[in-house]
């Protein structure tokens, strides 16, 4: 029986993985969202609360029907397909670990509803809780485990079904801050060893900048972006992005080495451009003064007033407007010989090799 | 002594100790005092004269006597079938209710529940209007099946489920709308359907309030009088439940109905304690 199955998966993973247009309209929010994943690909959906990520994700399961739009898993539609047919497993943010059941009977539900007889499924069920390193906790109830060991639960009971896709929402949402970091990693191995399409939803960017190979960013319903990490971390579109990799952001008009921008000043940078561009610079790239700078090789040269101080690491982030909003970052010792408090006015200057324009 | 009374005590008596311990007695004001001691009162002293005048000296041989027995097995029989009717058709119709919206759900959920504020003797009136040998379904039952219900063991239980059943569906669908619905999901991603996944989880997980939901209606049936007394009548060995019999006792021997009411009494008490557990976490 077991053969058969791993038989079955070899062949069905030279497939094509996942294609889908998920529309949803669901009172006044519309989900639009296109996804397309192949097989062995981890993708994350990344945005803030309320952009539509777990819609994306419940549609994908089935748990909520499409208005409008395709699914398709390994080439067969699935759009009508019932959640309890379709080969999709799924990992709740809070895990929906059955109290009732031992952790051994909960990752032997899938196989037994799949056919399995009781000790088939439990013989599955060990062997994917050995394989996540929880044979101790065969016999525990769901009560009884930490978050990290209930999460690891969770993903043995979505993957004893044998999904074509893995669906997981906030995995680690909720955990707290140290464990995280251990369940992270732990669950970046087992997605890396995943064969099949793995879809996550977070609006954690770590969490996703860690676990996935593509990040997908998903802004009222609609993708704003989507690449690597590495290069969503750099080329962010929109101030979302912008704000959870940390980055300053503006948009303007490229004229050579002048990008002059849509409502404020002109920014000076390093790459010659034309048209609409994106100009990003990190917040630790500003420098303040107390007195206009003179002799300053800085072109970018900026008068601010100070909105907010907050401590960030060992360091003080310092919220600015005036005449271009933005982040700087400086130390605690800096900080406090420049007397910065709320309201201070400050001059700040970016030296043009430390931004980066890019085309919109 | 369950553990959140005892701390809220303890937590009462840290705020009252010392000095202010003397206030407490003369804190409590006369007017609200007064009424309630008068209330305990109006509930304890009829409990308190049962007792007091029960036939302890006799009392071995009225409970031995076959008609008592006859009764009490009875009771215990149709309370227990009735309660096996209410779970079979209640929980599924409480989670009709509190799982599936349909047009008219409230309409429904209020008429379901209408048999706990009617008067048992008119719910008796209307099962005969429907299942008597001339009740609009009772006429076809007879015609077709030859099967009568009025004046029969299972028109017992009939009436009896027919009182009880609302006490099962409410409770039960109170458990329901409580519940996760979540699980549910979660089962269905497993691959189980929507019914495998209310027998496997849901079922369990509202195990507690399906146990309590029966323990009053089972409670609620044991004590039927009037639909019971109005749909199948009152002959001993069939349907004379205990009481009926109480009653038929007091016209001619008291000592029997009040020892017949000490046993209703201890079985209540006994229901008491099993929902004594859920009662005191409620609070």
């Amino acid at each position: 029986m077991t053969e058969t199955h791993e038989q079955d998966a070899h062949t069905r993973t030279a497939g094509d993985g996942l294609d889908a247009r998920l529309v949803v309209d669901r009172g006044g929010f519309r989900l639009d969202v296109a996804l397309t994943v192949a097989p062995g690909e981890v993708v994350a959906l990344l945005g803030p609360n309320g952009a539509g990520k777990t819609t994306a994700l419940r549609a994908l399961a089935g748990l909520t029907p499409l208005t409008d739009g395709h699914l398709r898993l390994d080439g067969t539609e699935l759009d009508r397909t019932p959640p309890e047919a379709r080969p999709v497993g799924v990992v709740f943010q809070d895990y929906l670990l059955f109290p009732h059941l031992t952790a051994l009977d909960n990752v032997a539900f899938g196989p037994r509803c799949q056919g399995a007889t009781k000790a088939e499924a439990r013989a599955q069920a060990a062997e994917w809780l050995d394989r996540l390193g929880l044979t101790e906790h065969t016999a525990a109830r769901p009560r009884r485990l930490s978050g990290g060991q209930a999460q690891r639960v969770a993903l043995a009971r979505a993957l004893a079904t044998r999904p074509r896709l893995l669906l997981l929402d906030e995995p680690l949402a909720a955990l707290d801050a140290r464990t995280r970091l251990e369940v992270r990693a732990r669950l970046r191995r087992h997605l890396a060893d995943f064969e099949a399409v793995a879809v996550l939803v977070t609006h954690d960017p770590l969490d996703a900048m860690v676990l996935a190979d593509r990040l997908v960013v998903v802004e009222h319903g609609r993708v704003v972006q989507e690449g690597t990490p590495a290069d969503i971390a750099r080329h962010p579109r929109t101030d979302y992005i912008a704000r959870l990799v940390g980055l300053n952001l503006y948009r303007g008009e490229a004229d050579g080495h002048t990008v002059r921008l849509a409502d404020g000043p002109a920014l000076t940078t390093t790459e010659v451009l034309t048209g609409p561009v994106h100009v990003a610079f990190p917040p630790s790239a500003v420098t303040l003064h107390r007195e206009r700078p003179t002799g300053s090789s800085a072109r970018n040269l900026w008068r601010c007033e100070v909105a907010g101080l907050e401590t960030h690491g060992d360091q003080i982030r310092a919220d600015l407007t005036g005449e271009l909003p933005l982040a700087a970052d400086l130390t605690t010792v800096a900080a406090a010989e420049l007397g910065l408090h709320p309201g201070a006015e400050v001059w700040a200057t970016v030296k043009a090799a430390q931004t980066h324009a890019y085309p919109v | 002594m369950t553990s959140p009374l005892d701390k809220s005590r303890t937590a009462a008596d840290t705020l009252r100790g010392g000095p202010r311990r003397r206030g407490v007695r003369t804190g409590v004001p006369l007017p609200l005092l007064v009424p309630a001691l008068l209330g305990l009162a109006f509930l304890m002293v009829p409990l308190v004269a049962l007792l007091a005048r029960a036939p302890w000296q006799g009392l071995p041989e009225q409970l031995t006597s076959p008609e008592v027995w006859q009764a009490l097995r009875l009771s215990l029989l149709c309370a227990t079938a009735a309660t096996a009717v209410s779970l079979v058709l209640g929980v599924p119709l409480a989670w009709l209710l509190a799982r599936v919206d349909f047009p008219g759900r409230g309409l429904v959920r209020a008429l379901v529940t209408l048999p706990l504020v009617l008067p048992p003797v008119v719910g008796g009136v209307a099962l005969l209007m429907a299942l008597g040998r001339n009740g609009i379904v009772g006429r076809w039952l007879d015609a077709w099946f030859g099967i009568t219900l009025p004046f029969t063991t299972t028109g017992v239980v009939i009436a009896e489920a027919f009182v009880a059943m609302p006490f099962l569906v409410i409770s039960v669908e109170g458990t329901l709308r409580a519940a996760d619905p979540r699980y549910e999901e979660a089962a269905t991603t497993l691959g189980a359907s929507r019914f495998t996944a209310f027998r496997r989880v849901t079922l369990p997980l509202i195990a507690p309030g399906i146990a309590a939901g029966a323990v009053l209606a089972w409670a609620r049936a044991l004590g039927e009088f009037g639909a019971t007394i109005t749909f199948a009548g009152n002959f001993p060995g069939r349907t004379q439940t205990m009481p009926l019999a109480v009653y038929l006792a007091l016209q001619s021997d008291p000592e029997a109905a009040i020892a017949l009411s000490l046993v209703l009494l201890a079985v209540s008490i006994a229901v008491l304690a099993g929902l004594r557990d859920r009662w005191l976490r409620a609070g």
